[in-house]
């Protein structure tokens, strides 16, 4: 596919062959928001299953134990890795990386084509598993051997492969297009662009790349192990044969912690930026944010053994996993002070990005001050696999992964399609969205602190846990997950229908400093028409004192 | 058309040797990982000692020498490249590839030869890390030895000199893997 003349493409060349990094990063964007409906009506089918047991989900009909376990095991696979890290990391950095730092395209525009089609192709993988013999697998998003390792527990023989062949070459397409960000921002800068005129969300992006690419080599490894045992007959996992099941614990969550903050170093990134441009102020604290970043980023490679708390690790050991644990809340705990402080005296407007970035704030704290529980091994004795958990990482993952992606998306929305959202649309969806996320998991703190256990197909089952009182907040939770689901459209409507209706955005609706919103809207091939920008001051000069105009352009000479 | 961006050194780095080094960076995770699970199952198990005896450590020594060999061409080839004598980095090139197949062949009789006396990958702990390990670094092996293919193709003709580099850097990471796989999975008894 060489592209002689950008102009007359053809379609093949256009969208589904492009090596432009602002289309690439659109099928990202559409495949990781389609994977979101997707994981989406997964937790509608079980949902509904755990609210009303035994009845036929509407669009869906009866659900199955076995099936119960494949959706609840491919909600989690899909909202982290092909919701969170598709659209977080792949679809922003793509998108914003060439634009913030002043440059065309990424530096291996091919490598990165050929990470959206691996990840494309791991995407049809996970997929078809629904479909082959045996069903999907559903021994949960962690995949924990003996389940995962023999067929003849987890009843998924071909399903447990395609999960694990998916999940491997997820990883390959974000190793691939993990190098080309970190190149790209370290290399391609524009004349002038110092370190700390990288704008926030850069830096995060960047970061959460270096540790995903740190931390994912041993899962790949445990992966090789684990595939071996699964189709030829090793023992790695297995203890009858000199194996250990918890090795794949410890592989696992070496990678899968540092995850955690692989997504949120992300999400912080964007509402750093979009509370900088409404709150017309700099950043307090611009370079305390980048340094606490970095301190989570080391700690996050030393506190995935909390994990393990219950699996029969040396009592010592855990003890110095609570440290570390707790300690990695300092540095997230001092992020969320320095963005409070951004807001004091700034000169704020609650538009629909605002009011998303707000949210996670607010949100995200109730998650982590709840993790603390969780990180303290004599707590977690009691809480480890109840619905305590399961609200505790929801009130993290649902922050990162669908309030700071609507955050940077209602954001960046402009520059992607050249017109406005619409506000009030913008609005209603935002408070759909928010309240009735809250009604879905508090109720599940409190069952979780109630007993309840994870990964049960049907409380009935269970006289402890099927009181009347219990079941109405499993009610309760499951109808605000409805009315949460159903805001949704009002989302998609917007989005798709402001794409030809919307006002025209012109080239900085949001007036704002960045690179980005220098050029048109949208950006034409090759981002800046020729005439690269230099950069002669940081990216958050916002309400400069003695300046007429209360934002000032990075590219705007002196 | 390369992109502007590619032709940018802010960081005072080329772009390649840059991308290099961070796939390197990601692959001694994915060894590293490989081998401290292997370190702690050698630990708790000595008996595994016994099963390591079977290794062919003739076999093993030569290959060690091939691949330190290999990258020596391929150090002399950079060398060339650095002068602009395309052709000989080349034909050094050539001549590390050439090491690499004898690399692997000698693996392939070796297998070969303990898949016969028994000893496969399902057997045990011990000789599922040791077809597992060397089976990985193998593919890193065939791998770079494709790539080095192309370079070389160019460098023959003139081209991408600077590829001639890159590769090389890989190469030296696949031939140190290897410098901590043969003594853990042959000599350690």
């Amino acid at each position: 596919m060489t592209q002689t003349d950008h102009h007359e493409m053809g379609f093949w060349a256009k969208y589904i062959f492009s090596t432009d990094h602002k289309m690439i990063a659109k099928q990202y964007m559409f495949t990781g928001l389609a994977m979101a409906l997707i994981g989406g009506f997964f937790s509608y089918c079980f949902r509904m299953q755990l609210a009303f047991p035994g009845m036929s989900v509407p669009g869906y009909g009866m659900v199955s134990a076995g099936e119960y376990n494949a959706l609840v095991t491919n909600h989690g696979t899909i909202m982290i890795f092909w919701v969170a890290m598709p659209v977080l990391l792949a679809a922003f950095g793509n998108f914003l990386i060439p634009l913030m730092v002043g440059c065309d395209d990424m530096v291996f525009p091919r490598i990165n084509r050929l990470s959206f089609q691996i990840f494309f192709l791991s995407t049809i993988v996970l997929l078809a598993a629904f479909f082959v013999p045996g069903g999907a697998f559903g021994g949960a998003w962690t995949a924990y051997p003996p389940l995962s390792a023999k067929a003849a527990y987890s009843l998924t023989p071909i399903g447990s492969t395609m999960w694990l062949l998916a999940v491997a070459l997820e990883f390959v397409a974000f190793l691939l297009g993990g190098i080309n960000f970190i190149t790209t921002a370290m290399n391609a800068r524009a004349p002038g662009m110092k370190a700390f005129d990288v704008p926030l969300v850069i830096w995060m992006i960047v970061m959460a790349s270096i540790i995903f690419m740190l931390s994912v080599g041993p899962l790949i490894a445990g992966a090789i192990m684990l595939l071996f045992d699964q189709v030829l007959g090793t023992g790695f996992y297995d203890p009858v044969r000199g194996g250990d099941p918890v090795l794949w614990q410890h592989m696992f969550w070496f990678f899968g912690h540092p995850e955690v903050y692989v997504v949120l170093l992300p999400a912080l990134g964007i509402t750093a930026d979009v509370m900088s441009v409404f709150a017309r102020k700099k950043p307090f604290g611009l370079r305390l944010i980048v340094y606490s970043a970095m301190g989570i980023g080391v700690l996050s490679f030393v506190v995935w053994a909390h994990h393990q708390f219950i699996s029969g690790i040396d009592p010592r050991m855990a003890n110095i996993f609570t440290i570390t644990t707790l300690l990695i809340s300092v540095p997230v705990a001092e992020m969320i002070f320095l963005f409070m402080a951004t807001l004091y005296r700034g000169s704020i407007t609650l538009a629909t990005p605002m009011l998303w970035a707000l949210a996670f704030v607010a949100e995200f704290m109730i998650g982590g001050v709840t993790g603390i529980f969780l990180g303290d091994n004599a707590a977690d004795i009691y809480f480890h696999d109840s619905y305590f958990v399961l609200a505790h990482f929801h009130y993290t993952f649902f922050p990162i992964a669908i309030i700071a992606v609507f955050a940077g998306l209602t954001f960046w929305y402009p520059k992607m399609f050249g017109r406005m959202l619409n506000e009030t649309l913008g609005k209603i969806h935002f408070w759909g969205t928010v309240i009735p996320f809250n009604f879905i998991f508090i109720p599940l703190f409190v069952l979780g602190i109630g007993g309840q256990h994870r990964r049960i197909y049907n409380y009935q089952h269970f006289t402890d846990l099927s009181s009347s009182s219990f079941q109405d907040m499993r009610v309760f939770a499951t109808i605000a997950m409805l009315v949460l689901l159903a805001f949704q459209v009002v989302f998609i409507y917007n989005f798709f229908s402001s794409m030809k209706k919307g006002l025209p955005a012109g080239k900085n609706p949001w007036r704002s400093n960045t690179l980005e919103w220098t050029t048109e809207s949208p950006p034409p091939h090759g981002n800046f028409a020729g005439a690269f920008p230099t950069v002669y001051r940081g990216p958050y000069e916002y309400s400069v004192p003695d300046r007429e105009s209360d934002f000032w352009p990075q590219d705007e000479p002196d | 058309m390369r992109p502007i961006a590619t032709t940018r050194s802010t960081a005072g780095m080329a772009t390649g040797q840059l991308a290099v080094w961070w796939v390197v960076a990601s692959e001694i995770v994915i060894f590293g990982g490989l081998l401290a699970a292997y370190i702690q199952y050698r630990m708790s198990h000595p008996d595994w000692a016994g099963y390591a005896e079977h290794t062919n450590v003739i076999a093993g020594a030569f290959n060690t020498f091939v691949l330190l060999s290999s990258s020596l061409s391929a150090v002399l080839a950079h060398q060339a490249a650095e002068a602009g004598d395309g052709r000989k980095a080349g034909k050094l090139l050539g001549l590390t590839m050439v090491g690499a197949l004898v690399f692997l062949t000698v693996k392939g009789l070796e297998w070969t030869t303990e898949i016969q006396a028994g000893y496969t990958i399902s057997s045990n702990g011990f000789w599922a890390f040791y077809y597992t390990a060397a089976g990985i670094h193998a593919l890193h092996v065939v791998a770079g030895a494709i790539i080095m293919g192309f370079v070389a193709r160019d460098a023959l003709a003139g081209r991408q000199l600077h590829r001639v580099e890159l590769i090389g850097i890989y190469w030296h990471f696949v031939d140190i893997v290897w410098i901590f796989l043969f003594p853990l999975l042959y000599i350690a008894k």
